[in-house]
């Protein structure tokens, strides 16, 4: 990385857009995005969108929606200044503290949201994804408040590296289906929570944890999580006085970095940076990093960039964050990544373990893997910034659910 | 004109069901393929679906699903399965041949590139279980430039509005769907596959193929009845994985042998 990078983002397409104008009625952001999914889903999508559509402009959905993120979830998150990181790393570090949420990370928000629309569309069973089990958790959750049958898929991998989110799920009245096929992580359980719901299409609601698969979800989890980046936006402008020179959020699907990106689309002078899962270094090819070494093709119902061979078959992905083990992201990112709006970057597996612990040292806070990798992005950045300049960072999970992996990795024994 | 409107209107005119077999390419070793497809339509089959494995089927259940995996140890790739399709053709030129996948290996080759280099193999159409006709249309006219059938599902889901957009997109056949699920699925209808298929032929002059919870000669022959073809998928890679990749002899009798039953069955009709 070098100085220049600080000013590669030229807004030289962007300026011609309003980015809450995409996706178009298509469910494309530029070539990206769109709805690639068996005819068998095609019609239920289609009503997914239009009762979408509907609720978005209901005031009651929408104070249902807001009143469930202030009461249950403990919304506003709060924003944090890290003084000894700052003074460690070189910059204003702040942290938008989605750790502090109930259940512990940003996939809350989406989840109410999309449960609430489960509830008006009158489904009776919910299911959803997860790999990390932050969304699993959180699905969980909703679905246990509103007294719905809620199954998860899980890769077998995950399950082996998650046990903590695997025993609250099941707390909660969830039913944790391991996925043994393919490479047994994210992208699998995905297929198979799709296959369920091609099956049980009528009375089930597949509640997708990340920003993408088929149109509707890319745009419905993005407007579900945008609170993030609308308060964060406010915040830092009632205690500093200005906006952030530059947004970090680590990006698997890719959730928590559009919610915190959105807010600052239109913002000419801030520079958004998305950590990607570097793994061993993107040169080794064991990584999770598709905008970072993947090029654009078609999974799990939309365009986007992917991790691929040669005959176009999805290759399996490395990294310590299972929250991050995705051979795909979502096609909002592709386009930004393409636009020159946001600059992604792969942090691999060894920074993230150091930023871990930086934040817990430095801070008091236990960061998610995950989260960890924006930490470490924020680190190489703030030399290039300066002490003057504020570096804000999406603290998208706290890391309680890690501390067996990160144990494990460093060869002690609980 | 690929081969595929010429064999419905023959069978039409011999007032008989079409037969078409699934297989997955390279299940279960590349070697065996092409001799399976002989099988096949020694056996009976008026055109084959050739699967073109992929590492993420999603609209496919366990039985298909797992002969992708098994297929993809062998690195089994689509231009692998465009050789498999060139060298069927060194002996059967006139039985159809549609390729039935994802949308991703085709994009990584290139759609235009793979278009031409179906042609040139002896391909008659190509399914893509997720390109819908909304995303369709600059491939479909790739496909009909090619002389290649796009072909289109429709569910048991899709809106009579909806059918009118594949009708306009497709050609060859339409392939309904008769169940909600995946691949494999269990509990065929044929009563309200009769009246669905009514209401498909009302927006569709194409002919229309009946898929999905066909296992066996009997249902076959209920399907048959209703249906101008009758698609049958996981019954048969079960047979080929339950024999496995021991003696390619005994696999290829054992096909040919099971499409022999639902032929005899479909013809008795």
């Amino acid at each position: 990385m070098n100085n220049s990078d600080l000013n590669s983002v030229s807004m030289r397409d962007a300026r011609t857009f309003d980015f809450a104008q995409f996706p178009d009625e298509h469910g494309r952001f530029g070539e990206f995005g769109g709805k690639y999914v068996a005819e068998t889903l095609m019609e239920p999508i289609a009503e997914l969108q239009a009762a979408y559509a509907q609720f978005r402009a209901d005031p009651d959905f929408v104070r249902e929606f807001e009143t469930d993120l202030r009461d249950f979830v403990g919304r506003p998150s709060a924003m944090y200044f890290a003084a000894r990181m700052s003074e460690a790393y070189g910059a204003q570090i702040w942290f938008k503290r989605e750790d502090l949420n109930h259940t512990g990370a940003h996939k809350i928000n989406n989840a109410i949201g999309q449960a609430l629309l489960a509830k008006r569309l009158g489904k009776t069973r919910i299911i959803a994804e997860t790999g990390a089990g932050q969304h699993g958790v959180a699905t969980a959750t909703v679905a246990a408040r509103l007294g719905l049958e809620c199954v998860i898929y899980m890769g077998a991998e995950d399950i082996e590296r998650q046990q903590p989110n695997v025993f609250r799920m099941k707390l909660l009245g969830a039913t944790v289906v391991p996925v043994e096929s393919g490479t047994r992580t994210l992208k699998d359980a995905l297929n198979e929570a799709m296959r369920d719901w091609v099956t049980n299409v009528d009375n089930t609601f597949y509640i997708i944890g990340t920003v993408a698969g088929p149109h509707p979800y890319p745009q419905m989890v993005r407007d579900f999580q945008s609170v993030i980046g609308t308060e964060a936006r406010a915040q830092l402008l009632e205690k500093t006085g200005r906006l952030p020179d530059a947004v970090v959020a680590c990006v698997g699907g890719g959730s928590n970095a559009i919610g915190i990106f959105h807010a600052f689309l239109n913002d000419e002078n801030v520079t958004l940076y998305g950590a990607e899962a570097g793994g061993d270094g993107v040169e080794t090819g064991r990584h999770a990093a598709p905008l970072s070494a993947g090029r654009p093709g078609v999974l799990h119902g939309m365009r986007t960039y992917l991790m691929e061979d040669n005959d176009g078959q999805i290759i399996g992905t490395h990294s310590v964050s299972a929250g991050l083990d995705y051979p795909g992201v979502g096609p909002e990112h592709s386009w930004l990544k393409d636009l020159g709006r946001v600059n992604y970057t792969g942090i691999t597996d060894a920074d993230a373990m150091s930023a871990f612990h930086d934040v817990m040292r430095f801070e008091g806070i236990i960061p998610a893997l995950e989260s960890a990798h924006a930490v470490a992005y924020a680190k190489k950045l703030a030399p290039l910034y300066g002490k003057n300049k504020i570096i804000l960072v999406n603290m998208s999970g706290r890391g309680d659910k890690d501390i067996n992996t990160v144990a494990k990795l460093e060869g002690i024994s609980l | 004109m690929s081969r595929i409107s010429p064999m419905f209107e023959q069978l039409r005119a011999q007032n008989r069901t079409a037969l078409i077999p699934y297989l997955t390419a390279g299940d279960p070793m590349p070697e065996a393929t092409v001799g399976l497809m002989h099988a096949l339509v020694a056996g009976g089959a008026d055109a084959i679906e050739l699967g073109v494995p992929f590492s993420d089927p999603m609209a496919d259940g366990p039985v298909i699903a797992c002969a992708h995996e098994r297929a993809l140890r062998h690195q089994v790739g689509l231009r692998h399965v465009l050789d498999m399709v060139r060298n069927f053709r060194q002996t059967d030129q006139k039985t159809p041949v549609i390729l039935m996948g994802y949308q991703n290996p085709i994009e990584a080759m290139g759609v235009g590139e793979f278009a031409l280099r179906a042609q040139a193999a002896g391909v008659d159409g190509v399914l893509t279980v997720d390109l819908p006709p909304e995303e369709a249309h600059v491939t479909a006219k790739i496909y009909a430039e090619a002389h290649i059938d796009p072909i289109f599902l429709i569910a048991p889901t899709t809106p009579v509005s909806r059918i009118k957009i594949i009708a306009e997109l497709a050609s060859g056949f339409v392939y309904y769907v008769s169940l909600k699920g995946v691949t494999g699925a269990q509990n065929l209808q044929t009563d309200a596959l009769a009246a669905r298929l009514h209401e498909i032929r009302h927006e569709c002059a194409l002919p229309v193929g009946v898929g999905f919870g066909i296992r066996d000669a009997v249902t076959a022959k209920a399907v048959g009845q209703v249906a101008d073809a009758v698609i049958i998928g996981s019954a048969l890679v079960q047979i080929i994985a339950e024999l496995g990749s021991g003696d390619a002899a005994m696999l290829q009798r054992q096909v040919q042998a099971f499409m022999a039953d639902i032929r005899s069955a479909l013809d008795a009709q």
